[in-house]
């Protein structure tokens, strides 16, 4: 039977276990994962399966790095995120996290914009480090998705985003993500792209200030190719401050339905 | 009139146009997106723009912090 060990094609006896094909190919691995799972030394292996070999610790070459990356990666599902692109428009609390989420799970490539510079009071729910104070946002950001995954390309645009360069920034995004913090830049980013792109889904958050119920935020549709995440009603205000659980949550509703979006699944379904 | 606004039927004055509508509902027109019979109306226009018996409007009110 043929399966791929490290994204090698191999081709193994049919009573092979991931201990045996790791005894053949790599006997000092201390990591076997199996289509995307961790699996004991024991385990089965079938045509088709993808076995993945790691030994904890070991710098790997960069030919190995790009299937050490992906070992966790549910199989199919790689392939389809990282031929996809997708545009952040804002990385401050909401865009930083969901694009850091979207580069983990190897989305092939992320347009991002922002006029905004890293500053000390972005720190309680940004991810942004104090060594990167000053940095205009998305080159921050930038360098940091590609400690994370280098095989992610990352647009970065320094830049305020008006109803006149939204279309030709985003004009490529599959899905765009709207991570503003303001709700008249919110209402204007929905409006400009919705009427521009009306069947590219645009996925927006509105509602997630302060330390109310984590399950207050949800993710539902609101008309065409509009998706909401977050409490909707929740703003930011004196002594509604904005704080990283509930930013956090509402990012990854955002990055889940991007998800779900390139994966031809319905974000807002029960 | 009655119109259908997310879904619910609401009464409006005849004559209204959209900005009437959102100050009727208490919304600031720079922190909503307006589609009306499945078009989006610009922000521009809500001023223009009549509505009529039996439209049928999406309102998204955002509010701010991200």
């Amino acid at each position: 039977m043929r399966i791929a060990v490290n994204e090698q094609l191999y081709d193994a006896v049919p009573s092979s276990t991931a201990g045996t094909v790791r005894d053949e190919v790599k006997p000092d691995a201390d990591v076997l994962i199996v289509n995307g799972f961790p699996a004991e030394p024991g385990q089965r292996l079938g045509d088709g399966d993808r076995l993945v070999l790691i030994r904890r610790g070991e710098v790997p070459s960069a030919d190995e790095l790009d299937a050490l990356l992906t070992a966790r990666h549910t199989p199919g599902v790689h392939e389809r995120v990282k031929q996809a692109t997708v545009g952040i428009a804002g990385v401050g609390g909401l865009g930083s996290a969901a694009a850091i989420a979207l580069a983990r799970t190897g989305v092939g490539r992320l347009i991002i914009a922002d006029f905004d510079l890293v500053e000390p009071s972005n720190l309680n729910r940004q991810q942004y480090f104090l060594d990167q104070l000053g940095l205009p946002k998305v080159y921050a950001l930038r360098d940091t998705l590609a400690r994370i995954n280098p095989h992610v390309h990352v647009t970065a645009c320094h830049l305020r985003l008006t109803p006149g360069n939204i279309a030709e920034i985003f004009g490529a995004v599959d899905v765009l993500v709207e991570a503003f913090d303001r709700a008249d830049q919110k209402a204007m980013l929905a409006e400009t792209f919705t009427a521009r792109f009306p069947d590219r889904p645009l996925v927006a958050g509105s509602g997630m200030a302060g330390f109310g119920p984590a399950n207050s935020i949800t993710t539902r549709r609101v008309f065409g190719s509009l998706y909401l995440c977050g409490d909707g009603e929740t703003a930011a205000a004196p002594g509604i401050g904005l704080m990283a659980p509930r930013v956090g949550i509402a990012a990854h509703h955002q990055a889940n339905a991007v998800l779900r979006l390139l994966l031809g699944e319905d974000p807002a379904a029960d | 009139m009655q119109l259908t606004i997310n879904g619910k039927p609401t009464e409006t004055t005849a004559g209204s146009t959209i900005q009437n509508l959102l100050d009727q509902l208490r919304l600031d027109s720079r922190q909503v997106v307006v589609e009306c019979n499945r078009a989006i109306v610009p922000r521009q226009r809500f001023g223009e723009e009549f509505l009529a018996e039996g439209d049928t409007l999406e309102i998204v009110h955002f509010v701010g912090g991200g």
